[in-house]
């Protein structure tokens, strides 16, 4: 029930590793998501990266923040329902143009079993764009690599606060019992 | 705890004395206008909202330059909304980190409301409990010294200290207010570039 059946193809979890490489991230800071795990894993694997687990999502926006002060940059990963622990720290990202770059594995929206998940799955969008963020969706595997390089520039060198949002659909249904 | 005798303005003065290398992050609220009031510095990050987020901050900016010493001066109010970093900085164990909490057990910006530290939770038993084992319960001026020597050492944090400060009021000293301006000269500062 910890990992997802994700759809086979595209290996999107290591084309966003290798683009956030590409960028110069060097912190990854993260709330566990079964849709991240892979992602998360080749964080931890590279010495070259700190990876930062998180207790609430909105502590990775004010690390990026500081992380940026100083001359490092750093995503932040976490799930939909997570997007709402962040609203007022994003104020932080928006008051003083930090670069913000989120990827955010979506619930609630494509064969959700947990109705828990929907409410903030559906309000995820709206809620980053009311907050001043710039969201992309990031809907098939393939487009990963396109994806991820353009919101790193984005963020990073044109100074804006970038939301990816990763389809349900790419991550696959959860597996609920094990047989 | 708190109900400390330091008074706050005179405290952070001290802290800061001869800082060196400092860069130094402050919670929104009576620590931001402590800390300006001291002498305004290039190597200064002064919040003005973003409330439970200083900590944090302070340990991007800690990771981001590990051979810098990193301060963190907030208060009890602003500590106590992100306590749960406290965890996640315990985590990390960033050498050149101090996290000083400027606690007179009460929400000072809003009407002096009794806050958790002030109704009998103590933030230094909770950052030990935390990973954080460098602790300083500051409630005199040899304590502060004793702080400010341990600051400059980039070597054996990250540290928390709570520093028992009077309820007592202060004029408000406004530090500057855009975000943009004051990330900016920090990082020039760093000799990083600005866009």
């Amino acid at each position: 029930m910890v990992e997802t059946d994700s759809a086979p193809g595209v290996d999107w979890p290591a084309a966003i590793f290798s683009q956030l490489k590409a960028a110069g991230v060097s912190q990854i800071s993260y709330v566990p998501d079964a849709g991240h795990a892979r992602l998360i894993r080749m964080a931890h694997g590279d010495p070259s990266i700190k990876t930062i687990v998180l207790t609430t999502e909105e502590e990775g926006i004010a690390i990026a923040a500081g992380a940026w002060l100083g001359g490092e940059k750093s995503a932040v990963l976490l799930q939909s329902s997570g997007v709402g622990n962040c609203i007022n720290m994003l104020s932080l990202a928006n008051s003083c143009r930090f670069p913000l770059l989120m990827l955010v594995t979506m619930r609630g929206e494509w064969a959700e079993f947990n109705s828990w998940q929907v409410p903030m799955g559906q309000a995820t969008p709206s809620v980053l764009e009311a907050m001043g963020m710039t969201v992309f969706r990031l809907e098939k595997p393939e487009d990963a690599d396109e994806m991820i390089s353009n919101a790193a520039t984005l963020a990073f060198s044109g100074e804006q606060q970038i939301a990816v949002l990763i389809s349900q659909r790419m991550i696959g249904r959860k597996k609920w019992v094990s047989k | 705890m708190s109900a400390g005798t330091l008074d706050r303005r005179a405290a952070v003065k001290m802290l800061l004395q001869n800082r060196g290398e400092t860069l130094v992050i402050t919670g929104l609220g009576s620590s931001t206008y402590d800390t300006f009031a001291a002498g305004d510095h290039d190597a200064n990050f002064y919040l003005w909202g973003a409330m439970g987020g200083a900590a944090l901050m302070g340990l991007g900016l800690a990771l981001a330059q590990p051979n810098k010493p990193v301060l963190v001066i907030t208060g009890d109010g602003e500590q106590l909304m992100g306590l749960g970093g406290l965890v996640t900085i315990g985590v990390q164990n960033p050498k050149n980190l101090t996290i000083a909490v400027l606690d007179n057990g009460h929400f000072g910006e809003t009407g002096m409301q009794m806050s958790h530290s002030g109704l009998g939770a103590d933030l230094v038993a909770i950052a030990q409990s935390c990973g954080i084992a460098s602790t300083f319960d500051v409630r005199d001026d040899a304590g502060l010294q004793t702080l400010r020597e341990a600051v400059r050492d980039i070597a054996s944090g990250p540290r928390f200290a709570a520093i028992r400060i009077t309820n007592a009021d202060h004029e408000r000293a406004l530090a500057p207010r855009d975000g943009v301006y004051v990330r900016n000269r920090m990082r020039q500062h760093l000799g990083l570039p600005i866009m």
